[in-house]
């Protein structure tokens, strides 16, 4: 027997709004199902559930804010009966009791509500049903321009709570983790060489992005890092066996999210393209799973193209590393015994003292810089 | 396609690519980038459904013509000519 419970998405979760069930009673999950969306500080998450079997009952109705461990549902393996009554008091006193008691609620409108997380989180601010406004997106998607128009005049910010997530997150880093960093500039012409030649030969669908090509670099080098990649939690560090480096999301209208691209380690540069076009795309649409938001092992943070070319950034806790990498400069740089104009990036890394020190950090940008250098120009 | 008829497709595909984008608040001098705070990925994936809904390939050496909705439907404009 399984309770399905609202998980901690980060450490500084402490509930979270059930918005919408995806199971109804009777039906069949496995592992990894997205069964319910959640609505937290970081906008609408997928919640994946970790059990097997048959939703015997729902025990938490749509709408109600929950405590980070109350029980949503209760889901059967194979065979299992209901447990009796006394069986249940694994629920935290006083949070579910009511809850779990009442009878099964009615069955949940199936179908979720396509909304951006701005959308969702100001349409809750109002309380305003989604499910009653006119999606103006792609696909009908519900933004936030659509949830605006429905307001009433005269509103807070909308991604106060958002900042408010971040700070809170970021301030317990600082406090409790010793940061170090260590700052190297890389040559990547080759790279933007070979960029610009293959972009040139395909359509558009199939064009890469130098971020593409860091991020594919990071994960490799990661893949090889004995302490960079993992989590550090109860005074020990505890090395992640697959790479899922976070990626830092800016959302339009305020705010990050920061999803994780799981198993990056085995992917191609094409595969490593594919995955963050998706990531980032769920993110600004507010479909992203919960094993992405806890899943990272280390995080990416890149300023894009153009702007400042360096980024000494905050580690994520439970993580141990960040990668920050500042936009692309035109420099002069020697090369041979010439001093020629190139394409140059700068990366910081932003290391956990207590589990890594300057020489393994080290390491790991002379990996990453050995990684860039195998594009080479045509 | 007349001019009009091409900036409607261009708004489309860029209200599409940044979903909380208002096209009716989007002005002609806009910059994609700076004022409308569009990515790398966002500028990719609107060259991508403009290739798909117009069928202009746009290739990265001309990105810099299409950095403003005004600069965009001109150099569309050509292409499809």
């Amino acid at each position: 027997m399984g309770l399905f419970r609202m998980p901690s998405l980060g450490a500084d979760m402490e509930a979270g709004t059930l918005t919408e069930w995806l199971i109804a009673t009777g039906d069949r999950v496995a592992r990894g199902d997205v069964v319910a969306v959640v609505e937290t500080q970081k906008g609408a998450i997928e919640v994946e559930c970790f059990e097997e079997g048959r939703v015997e009952r729902l025990l938490a109705e749509p709408g109600r804010e929950l405590p980070v461990g109350t029980p949503l549902a209760l889901i059967l393996a194979e065979g299992e009966v209901v447990p009796p009554p006394e069986a249940e008091p694994e629920a935290e006193p006083g949070t579910v009791a009511p809850a779990a008691a009442a009878p099964v609620p009615p069955p949940p409108r199936r179908g979720a509500v396509a909304a951006s997380p701005a959308a969702r989180r100001r349409a809750a601010e109002l309380g305003l049903d989604l499910a009653l406004l006119t999606g103006s997106g792609p696909g009908g998607v519900v933004v936030l321009a659509d949830v605006e128009r429905a307001a009433p005049a005269a509103q807070p910010q909308p991604a106060a709570e958002m900042h408010q997530a971040i700070a809170a997150a970021m301030t317990r880093s600082k406090r409790e983790i010793p940061h170090f960093y260590l700052t190297q500039t890389l040559d990547i012409q080759p790279v933007q060489d070979w960029l610009a030649a293959h972009n040139a030969t395909v359509p558009p669908e199939r064009r890469l992005l130098l971020g593409a090509l860091l991020l594919h670099a990071v994960a490799l080098a990661a893949a090889r890092a004995k302490v960079l990649n993992g989590r550090y939690e109860n005074g020990r560090f505890q090395r992640a066996d697959r790479v899922n480096p976070g990626l830092v999301v800016a959302l339009r209208g305020g705010g990050l999210v920061v999803p994780a691209l799981i198993g990056a380690e085995t992917m191609t540069p094409e595969q490593t393209m594919a995955g963050m076009r998706d990531l980032v795309a769920r993110a600004r649409a507010g479909r992203l799973r919960s094993s992405e938001i806890t899943g990272g092992t280390i995080t990416v943070s890149a300023l894009g193209d153009t702007g400042a070319e360096a980024m000494s950034a905050v580690i994520f806790p439970p993580q141990v590393a960040i990668v920050g990498i500042g936009a692309p400069q035109r420099r002069p740089w020697v090369v041979g015994d010439a001093v020629v104009p190139r394409q140059v990036v700068t990366l910081t890394v932003s290391a956990d003292h207590r589990v890594a020190d300057g020489r393994q950090v080290a390491r790991f940008i002379e990996d990453i810089a050995t990684e860039l250098r195998s594009y080479e120009a045509p | 396609m007349t001019k009009d008829q091409i900036r409607t497709a261009f708004l489309t595909a860029l209200t599409q690519v940044a979903p909380d984008l208002d096209a009716a608040a989007v002005s002609d001098d806009d910059h994609l980038q700076q004022d409308l705070e569009l990515d790398s990925m966002d500028i990719l994936n609107l060259v991508a459904a403009l290739h798909r809904d117009l069928g202009v390939d746009i290739p990265e050496l001309d990105y810099p013509r299409i950095a403003t909705p005004g600069l965009a439907v001109a150099y569309l404009a050509e292409r499809l000519g």
